[in-house]
């Protein structure tokens, strides 16, 4: 089915802080721009797939929001799978596209827990809070110190990451922080949880984003204009808490990627340029080396290197990631391949054929991969 | 996940007026019960698969590995060794503020169960793999398992 299914449309709402709106109007919102880029009447629409907002997840959502906008979906519902859910609906629509089960999917998501709550974000992990173990970065914190520890990664190899991808960010006119960081200025941001400063850290956004997704064919017979092909996709799931991980540093992204890869056909010498979800700095760089784009444990000379600014050796989260564009999980990663598929990035890799995104959730417990070939 | 990095400010703000916070005590479940009722009789327990003989922690009601409701709570010989750990510079809970910095950290039994906890007594520079050896602390009341450079 490689190239059989592609994205048709994609559609965002603006990012950072929208007070006063539901994250059912944001979806909406992002629906109704990825049909106009699509060229698609929402009467097409005959699958409906949601990851449930994080900060407040609501009982059947999917219908709640299929309701909303006057649809009544074939295929329709929310998948949590935290941040890897995005992806994980994209492939799970391409499937059901390729076995007839529906025709027109939108895949989207919403969330405001800049304006809304971050409870989501902070909570303790269960009866752990006895010892202070709170929140999410203390869990990256705490893959980062290992790998630190077991590979020597430094914290300047981590603040090579915020450098480019901040850069990147800086450049587009639609991102929540527009502002560079230097190195110096990374390692005088200050530590949240030591490995991690704030500058590894990424953005609390509200904002929602949408994809379209249809057959080559139907997109053919619609003269959509750039419908860019789904090479491959693939899940890894690592699901024990960090407490129970056997190795803190290998994750299920090894998987999500190999089955990616290999049902695009490719190899991560073939990609051309990665929008990795980088959540945390040290998620970008372990997500690096279970792709295979450095070897485990090399991840943070290959990032020091220069390797992820464009015109470097892979040119990563071109349009800022979640640490610039958008803390928004995911969705938008998959709409900045699709323009880098286009050839309709505001910061182009010229020439690119191949992307691949990463989507993530948990504490790197679920993943998903998705490989973008350029637009037919 | 997504971050939600910065804990929230007001975490952080001291007055003078406000009752100290409530230590975020565990809330024993039937399954967890036990383990902590070890602890507080001096002992840290794990349990270990009648079946498989997988050993694990947390307290769960089936063995993780052979799925097996067949099994006992074993008392650990209270050695170990450091996983991974953390500094904590911002606090999430209001009763940590008045710690900062503070460890928190991945041991793992010479069992074999793996579980987080505090390093305490720690004067030189934690490393991976160092050995470490167990001490029952009480907080707020509550038997807590932490460890110290053996």
């Amino acid at each position: 089915m490689r190239g059989n299914v592609v994205v048709a449309g994609i559609g965002h709402t603006a990012f950072g802080k929208l007070p006063g709106r539901t994250t059912i109007s944001l979806n909406i919102e992002a629906c109704r721009n990825a049909l106009a880029d699509a060229g698609v009447e929402k009467d097409a629409v005959d699958a409906l797939l949601v990851k449930p907002p994080t900060s407040n997840p609501q009982f059947m959502y999917g219908q709640t929001l299929a309701e909303a906008m006057g649809v009544q979906p074939r295929v329709g519902g929310a998948w949590d799978q935290g941040g890897a859910a995005n992806i994980s609906l994209i492939s799970f629509a391409a499937m059901a596209i390729e076995h007839g089960q529906c025709e027109v999917a939108l895949v989207c998501y919403a969330d405001n827990p800049r304006s809304g709550s971050r409870h989501a974000y902070e909570k303790a992990w269960g009866d752990d809070a006895a010892f202070g173990w709170f929140g999410v970065p203390a869990g990256y914190a705490m893959l980062a110190r290992r790998h630190m520890e077991q590979f020597g990664t430094t914290s300047d190899q981590l603040g090579a990451i915020a450098v480019a991808i901040r850069r990147h960010g800086a450049a587009n006119p639609d991102a929540q922080l527009r502002k560079p960081i230097t190195l110096e200025e990374y390692r005088a941001s200050p530590w949240v949880i030591d490995p991690l400063r704030r500058d590894d850290c990424c953005l609390v956004s509200d904002g929602a984003a949408a994809v379209v997704l249809m057959s080559r064919a139907r997109a053919k017979h619609l003269g959509v204009s750039k419908p860019v092909p789904i090479l491959g996709f693939g899940q890894g799931q690592s699901s024990w808490e960090v407490a129970q991980r056997p190795d803190l540093t290998r994750t299920a992204a090894e998987v999500s990627g190999a089955t990616a890869l290999k049902m695009a056909g490719l190899t991560a010498k073939d990609i051309d340029v990665a929008q990795i979800y980088d959540c945390f700095t040290i998620t970008v760089l372990m997500t690096l080396e279970a792709y295979g784009f450095a070897r485990r444990g090399e991840g943070g000379p290959f990032c020091a290197a220069g390797s992820l600014e464009l015109g470097g050796e892979l040119p990563l989260n071109t349009s800022g990631g979640l640490l610039s564009e958008t803390g928004m999980p995911g969705l938008q990663l998959v709409i900045e391949g699709v323009r880098q598929m286009r050839g309709q990035a505001r910061q182009q890799v010229r020439g690119a054929r191949t992307c691949v995104v990463s989507n993530q959730g948990g504490i790197m417990h679920t993943h998903s991969t998705l490989v973008l070939g350029q637009t037919l | 996940m997504s971050a939600g990095a910065k804990p929230a400010e007001a975490v952080n703000e001291k007055t003078e007026d406000r009752p100290a916070p409530a230590f975020p005590a565990p809330e024993a479940n039937a399954t967890s019960a036990p383990w902590w009722r070890g602890l507080d009789e001096g002992r840290l327990s794990f349990q270990r698969c009648g079946a498989c003989h997988h050993a694990w922690l947390p307290p769960r009601t089936e063995c993780p590995k052979c799925l097996s409701p067949q099994w006992q709570w074993e008392t650990a010989s209270g050695r170990a060794k450091l996983v991974s750990w953390v500094v904590y510079h911002h606090a999430y809970h209001p009763y940590f503020a008045s710690r900062l910095p503070y460890n928190v950290a991945v041991v793992e039994l010479v069992e074999g169960p793996r579980m987080m906890s505090n390093i305490v007594e720690a004067d030189g520079r934690l490393r991976i793999e160092m050995p470490l050896a167990l001490v029952i602390q009480r907080e707020s009341g509550v038997a807590l398992p932490r460890f110290k450079p053996a």
